[in-house]
């Protein structure tokens, strides 16, 4: 397995005028998941917005990097293709793009490289509805158009796991998923890391937790890391609730 | 390193310089001096010995034409001199049913246009016209045996005269306005197409309309009779080379439709953007005959085309989708128009319109259910797509519901690529222009994809063109 590193490093970040990530450090390598857990408001979206170069949010300092890569120089397409694949909380729809056209499209944009052969292409993208229980006409129905939250969430993991991408950061990938699709959709992440992605996973909630153990757990309290363990910590702060961190800031420690 | 989608925006770049962008070197056969006026008229008249009833009518139009003043309520029309024009020109004498017999030089633009690969691919019949005359047509054996015509018109006129003076005229009258009246006294070329009762053909027909020359006038005229039970797909195909200035395509489509038969009317134009474009479409339909228009416009300068629909027998219906391009310094002003005139019609407009570049794309409708139309059901829908700021979009839908027991929906949208949708393709790998046409295609897909695969697969192409000379904005 290539070993490749996602390093975060003491990443400042702004919305508007608002300082949001108040220096936050995570590095993540080939194969391992890590839990980005927080209460709502905290700044874990934001950390996935930033990392996928949404222009709203302006990096103040820090760094961003896929091994040597600077992301920061990169645009929101050129990031991607650098390896990186961000699940988002509401996946937006387009109208009309059907959904096979779109990821024919992505894929050869991020593996220009390798020659697609279009029905091998379809065959693996049946198989993975199939896998996640959604049925073939997914195929061609417009990006996301009329589908229910928990249909976009497994269209999203689909997505991760036929784009191949070295790192994945999966915003509440969890909210609004029944406990079916919850478990289906952790054993897609867990076929991700043995693929070899580095993976963050960011919840509000332990629940997915209980079906996928990460190897690292962050906690994240007003844009700062308030504390960083391994997969034991979930277990701990659910029993603690967040309101523990409120008191006085811990201190961030890096893994 | 090329990405694939680069190649594509680059094979589009191609296909619209070499495939369409070029000029056929012919001296014509024959043509008349420029301008219009009564000898003109009887001079064309007399090349193409047609019988006095013909004459006559060209005249009456004529007359009809002089007297009507050029429209003022849509695009800006004043560059438009009906002096500068030529009205006649006849490429070459002979009409060939075999692409052998086609002198080389047309020859070779109709395969650069890929006519005969499409004829021998897909079709039932091809008819092939260049500036003002037919110069090809091909119906296959197996349809001409079962009594089915396709050819073009003059050839038509010499050879059914009855059936074309029987239908002539009758759907889309000269008077109806100043470009049909034109047509009427100066039409040219176009095609017949005559399908026995019950005949049902299971490939489409084609009409390929080339305009070769600046200042050129085309003026076909279609006329299409489906008798009852049969059922047709008709296919029309317009392109031409780039001029600084301009040159005037007004046809007239007349479309019958008789009991229970089925026409679908497929018109995908290309035409290049020194084209200004005003034909007079048409059909008449009869009790549970269904007519539908499909049209593709991709390019000229200005366009104004009303497909229209008359619901006259029980159950008649009619359907009317409608995709247009209006990108750069076009005026495109798109619409319907139908009328049921009989109870339990139905009908349906769909119009999806792109606006860039300081374009102007205008949905014009007329929907009128006349009293005693009972249960009759229509439905309009159109949706605008704007680019940028310095682009346009109207609606102008003028609906008469004069019918209690009918129903009537009317539905429009106007909006913009929106700023999420282009991060999401973006977040997954896809460049800022190619997300925006993939954007754009989905917005067409419903329309595009009721359109033949070969002109689909060139309209998806020439698309990316246009969104790829927006390069990245962000």
């Amino acid at each position: 397995m290539v070993a490749n590193v996602l390093s975060i490093k003491d990443l400042h970040v702004s919305v508007g005028e608002k300082e949001i990530l108040k220096g936050v450090t995570i590095t993540v390598r080939s194969g391992e998941i890590h839990a980005l857990m927080g209460p709502n408001g905290t700044g874990k979206s934001t950390l996935a917005h930033t990392v996928v170069g949404s222009l709203r949010y302006k990096v103040k300092s820090g760094e961003l990097l896929i091994n040597d890569i600077n992301l920061k120089d990169l645009q929101v397409y050129e990031r991607a293709r650098a390896g990186l694949f961000v699940a988002f909380q509401e996946p937006v729809s387009v109208q009309g793009l059907r959904f096979i056209n779109y990821l024919r499209t992505a894929y050869s944009s991020l593996h220009p490289d390798e020659k697609m052969e279009y029905k091998k292409f379809i065959e693996e993208v049946k198989e993975l509805l199939n896998y996640f229980g959604l049925d073939n006409s997914f195929i061609d129905r417009g990006l996301n158009e009329g589908l229910s939250g928990g249909e976009k969430k497994r269209m999203e993991a689909l997505q991760m796991l036929i784009l191949k991408p070295k790192f994945i950061i999966l915003d509440e990938i969890d909210s609004g998923l029944d406990i079916d699709a919850l478990r289906v959709v952790s054993k897609a992440i867990a076929k991700a890391k043995e693929n070899g992605a580095g993976i963050i996973i960011i919840t509000h909630y332990q629940r997915i937790l209980d079906y996928i153990k990460p190897d690292f757990v962050h906690v994240l309290i007003n844009g700062r890391i308030a504390e960083s363990g391994n997969g034991d910590l979930a277990k701990l702060i659910e029993e603690r609730g967040y309101e523990y961190y409120r008191g006085g800031e811990i201190d961030a420690k890096v893994e | 390193m090329q990405k694939w989608n680069e190649i594509e925006v680059e094979e589009a770049k191609k296909l619209n310089e070499i495939k369409y962008d070029f000029v056929t070197n012919v001296k014509p056969a024959y043509q008349v001096q420029k301008g219009l006026s009564r000898s003109v008229v009887e001079e064309m008249s007399k090349e193409k010995k047609e019988p006095d009833w013909m004459r006559n009518i060209r005249l009456k139009a004529l007359e009809i034409f002089l007297s009507k003043p050029v429209p003022t309520w849509g695009p800006d029309l004043s560059e438009l001199n009906f002096d500068d024009l030529t009205y006649y020109i006849k490429p070459e004498d002979r009409k060939a049913n075999n692409w052998d017999e086609v002198p080389k030089e047309i020859k070779d633009t109709f395969d650069k246009l890929g006519v005969p690969e499409m004829e021998k691919k897909y079709l039932a019949g091809s008819v092939a016209q260049l500036q003002s005359e037919g110069v090809y047509s091909r119906l296959k054996k197996q349809w001409e045996d079962k009594g089915v015509v396709f050819m073009d018109m003059d050839s038509a006129l010499q050879r059914y005269p009855d059936i074309v003076r029987e239908h002539f005229g009758r759907v889309v009258p000269p008077s109806d306005n100043k470009f049909a009246a034109l047509n009427t006294a100066v039409w040219s070329g176009g095609s017949f197409l005559y399908i026995p009762s019950g005949v049902q053909l299971d490939l489409p027909v084609q009409a390929y309309f080339r305009m070769n020359g600046a200042l050129e006038g085309q003026f076909e005229r279609t006329l299409i009779i489906a008798e009852p039970g049969a059922s047709v797909h008709y296919i029309e195909g317009c392109t031409a080379p780039t001029y600084s200035q301009y040159s005037l395509h007004a046809a007239i489509v007349e479309v019958y439709v008789k009991k229970a038969a089925k026409v679908r009317y497929t018109s995908v134009q290309n035409w290049s953007d020194n084209i200004i474009n005003g034909p007079t479409k048409r059909s008449w339909i009869e009790e549970r005959g269904r007519m539908e228009w499909v049209q593709g416009s991709l390019g000229s300068k200005i366009t104004m085309t009303y497909p229209s629909s008359i619901l006259r027998g029980e159950y008649a219906s009619t359907s009317n989708l409608n995709v247009a391009l209006a990108v750069g310094p076009v005026w495109k002003d798109n619409g319907a128009k139908v009328i049921h005139a009989a109870p339990n019609t139905s009908s349906k407009v769909v119009a999806k319109s792109i606006s860039g570049k300081g374009g102007m794309s205008v949905y014009r409708g007329q929907l009128r259910i006349s009293p005693g139309a009972y249960n009759s059901k229509a439905s309009v829908q159109c949706d605008a797509l704007i680019l940028d700021d310095i682009s346009k979009s109207n609606t102008y839908p003028h609906n008469e519901i004069l019918e209690e027991s009918a129903s009537f929906s009317h539905e429009a949208s106007v909006g913009k690529i929106s700023e999420d949708q282009v991060d999401y393709l973006m977040s997954r790998g896809i460049r800022e222009e190619d997300a925006r046409s993939l954007i754009v295609l989905g917005f067409l897909d419903d329309v595009l994809k009721e359109i033949p695969l070969e002109y689909s697969i060139e309209f998806n192409k020439l698309v990316k063109l246009e969104m790829s000379k927006y390069g990245a904005v962000g």
